[in-house]
């Protein structure tokens, strides 16, 4: 708070004239703002603190990410191995204190390449969202923008793809362009877009004839700044809520690919191929499966969560 | 109304189309033909292979005739199982899957809307945060991890289900709580949270104002109108089982078409992969064009405002 601010909240007895002095008739000054405004971002994330359970969410997911990054340091460490370091002579071994997740059929240690795997799983996850957040963005706000014809073709465009099964589309195109990380992302966002670009264009459409966008025009701001400075970031909470939600759809779709032999390939793992491994001996070997199985469902359980949380802080009409 | 119907199949046929033609296309930019990978073949024998699979014809021909051949139902011939129509492949493992399908898609509507509405009918009560506790759950928990734990619990451990195989009314059990999982939170959500709105609404409060009994005021109006929202995810949900099946198939043993297109992928059986492919494609478009079709026959408000469009 600035020093000439109204002390409004001492009682009556704590008053002297002090406090009392004229305003006078200064409309600029009687229209000072008195009190700290809180921007809508610091509203949002005081709306989403007091939500416990995305909050909950939250934390698991970072959680989550750190002990990948840390969890494969921490065995190399105390017991000297990595994702790729087997021991024959101790394959399929249940959780021990040198393997705290057990092995896996070719002794490979099950702690490291689970978080390997969720390395691996939340890299195709972001980086599958992030493409879809860049060709969304561009492509939703293009046809929000500019309407009428475009917006008829490109959407026309968009719902002939979108009415394609995209698991469909996915299988085809890594069965013709053999999995790698790189081509299983591209795969997953060749349709993968086209929710983000309807949720910016109904943002779009919903804000382009607002006065603030009008003013801008009529100060002769053209159609990129008007899009990119004005229309976009008022857009910008229900983006972020698309992306945290389609970040567990990837993960969930290279999961699946991975029972098809169409996911991340050895020697990498993802979370999805550990468990496709893990399917065949899976009545004997539990562990093999169950550690990247409450991985991969806590981390998409998370998603969700804060995803809906984030919705709730950032868009609060659509609280029910 | 017409139009409307004709307008989705139109978009319907294109779309079904260019999932063709990308098919073809796609399988055609593999590099080599089925035959080169063979040991060394004679000259004359090759070039016999070629004709006969129409493969000595430039692309467009064969592009061509693809399209004439499906239109026809006729998929091609499989490259792994000699002499295999692919039609025939589907023809055979379709009817397991149906069943399965069918099954899991009628479980789903009906637990899911039951679920929903209860939680809906007991708003804030223990019933409505269980259900809703299921239903996140549900929904993030992905299908094949739910499939292996029911499996490890109820077949491997307590004996009470079979593990494997398709053989009879309790075969289905497991598969189909695993496939509908998902769909089932998915439909408990949309009916709870599209009831609690039609039990607030004016005309509910004008049934009970005249004196209608709670339970007519139930069927009558609140569920007629609350599953309107479960109309149009069906379309969504086919998609959802059909895929799921794949992997559900999988690991339950059963040998349907899921499982064929696992194993086509497996031995990279192109002419199958593209049949089933096309197949899939087939058949969840037409769950969405019915699905269309069907949303403007329950809610008379989209018939009116679709008409004055088209």
């Amino acid at each position: 708070m600035d020093t000439n601010s109204i002390k409004v909240m001492t009682t009556p007895a704590d008053l002297t004239p002090d406090d009392f002095r004229k305003i006078g008739t200064d409309e600029k000054e009687a229209e000072v703002i008195q009190r700290e405004s809180i921007s809508a971002w610091r509203d949002a994330w005081q709306r989403l603190r007091s939500n416990k359970m995305a909050m909950t969410a939250l934390v698991v997911l970072l959680l989550i990410t750190i002990t990948a990054f840390v969890g494969p340091l921490i065995s190399k460490w105390v017991h000297g191995y990595n994702y790729y370091s087997n021991d024959l002579l101790n394959t399929n071994k249940g959780p021990s204190a040198t393997h705290w997740f057990g092995t896996d059929d070719l002794g490979r240690d099950m702690w490291v390449r689970t978080w390997k795997g969720t390395q691996i799983s939340l890299l195709v996850g972001f980086a599958a969202a992030c493409i879809d957040l860049f060709i969304g963005v561009i492509y939703g706000g293009i046809m929000g923008y500019f309407g009428g014809r475009v917006d008829e073709i490109m959407n026309k465009f968009s719902e002939i793809l979108y009415s394609i099964p995209y698991l469909l589309v996915t299988i085809l195109l890594l069965v013709v362009m053999e999995p790698s990380l790189g081509t299983i992302i591209l795969a997953l966002t060749i349709t993968g877009w086209i929710n983000m670009s309807w949720i910016v264009r109904g943002e779009i459409m919903q804000l382009k004839n607002r006065e603030f966008v009008l003013a801008s025009r009529s100060m002769g701001a053209g159609s990129g700044r008007l899009l990119f400075r004005h229309l976009l970031p008022n857009a910008v909470g229900p983006i972020i809520v698309t992306v945290t939600l389609s970040v567990p759809n990837a993960i969930f779709a290279e999961a699946f690919l991975s029972f098809l032999g169409l996911g991340v390939q050895a020697p990498i793992a993802s979370l999805g191929s550990m468990i496709n491994d893990a399917l065949t001996g899976w009545l004997y070997y539990p562990w093999r499966m169950l550690f990247p199985a409450i991985v991969i469902s806590l981390t998409m359980l998370a998603f969700n969560i804060f995803g809906d949380g984030l919705r709730d802080a950032l868009d609060p009409k659509l609280k029910k | 109304m017409v139009r409307y119907v004709a307008n989705k199949f139109f978009f319907m046929l294109v779309s079904l189309f260019i999932l063709i033609s990308a098919t073809f296309f796609l399988m055609k930019a593999i590099p080599g033909d089925p035959f080169t990978s063979e040991k060394k073949v004679p000259p004359a024998i090759q070039e016999r292979l070629y004709e006969q699979y129409g493969l000595d014809k430039p692309v467009i021909q064969q592009y061509v005739k693809y399209l004439g051949d499906i239109v026809q139902g006729d998929f091609g011939i499989s490259m792994k199982m000699i002499n295999q129509d692919v039609s025939k492949i589907i023809g055979q493992t379709f009817s397991a899957s149906l069943k399965l399908g069918v099954v899991a898609i009628v479980v789903a509507v009906i637990v899911g809307v039951a679920l929903g509405m209860l939680a809906a009918l007991y708003h804030r009560r223990l019933i409505d945060n269980v259900a809703m506790v299921l239903a996140v759950l549900g929904i993030a928990v992905p299908s094949f991890v739910v499939a292996s734990l029911l499996q490890y619990v109820f077949a491997s451990k307590l004996h009470w289900l079979p593990t494997m195989g398709f053989k009879g009314p309790l075969y289905y059990v497991l598969p189909v709580a695993a496939l509908t999982a998902q769909p089932i939170a998915f439909i408990a959500r949309l009916t709870r949270s599209s009831m609690l709105e039609v039990l607030h609404a004016d005309y509910i409060k004008t049934a009970k104002a005249k004196g209608l009994s709670w339970m007519a005021i139930l069927f009558r109006h609140v569920i007629r109108n609350g599953i309107m929202p479960v109309v149009t995810y069906l379309g969504p949900m086919t998609a959802n089982i059909v895929t799921g099946s794949v992997v559900i198939e999988q690991i339950f043993g059963i040998g349907g078409i899921g499982k064929q297109f696992v194993q086509a992928i497996s031995v990279r059986d192109y002419p199958l992969i593209m049949g089933i492919t096309i197949f899939y494609g087939i058949l969840l478009m037409l769950a969405r064009f019915v699905t269309d079709i069907a949303y403007v026959f329950v809610d008379p408000r989209i018939k009116l405002t679709k008409g004055k469009e088209g």
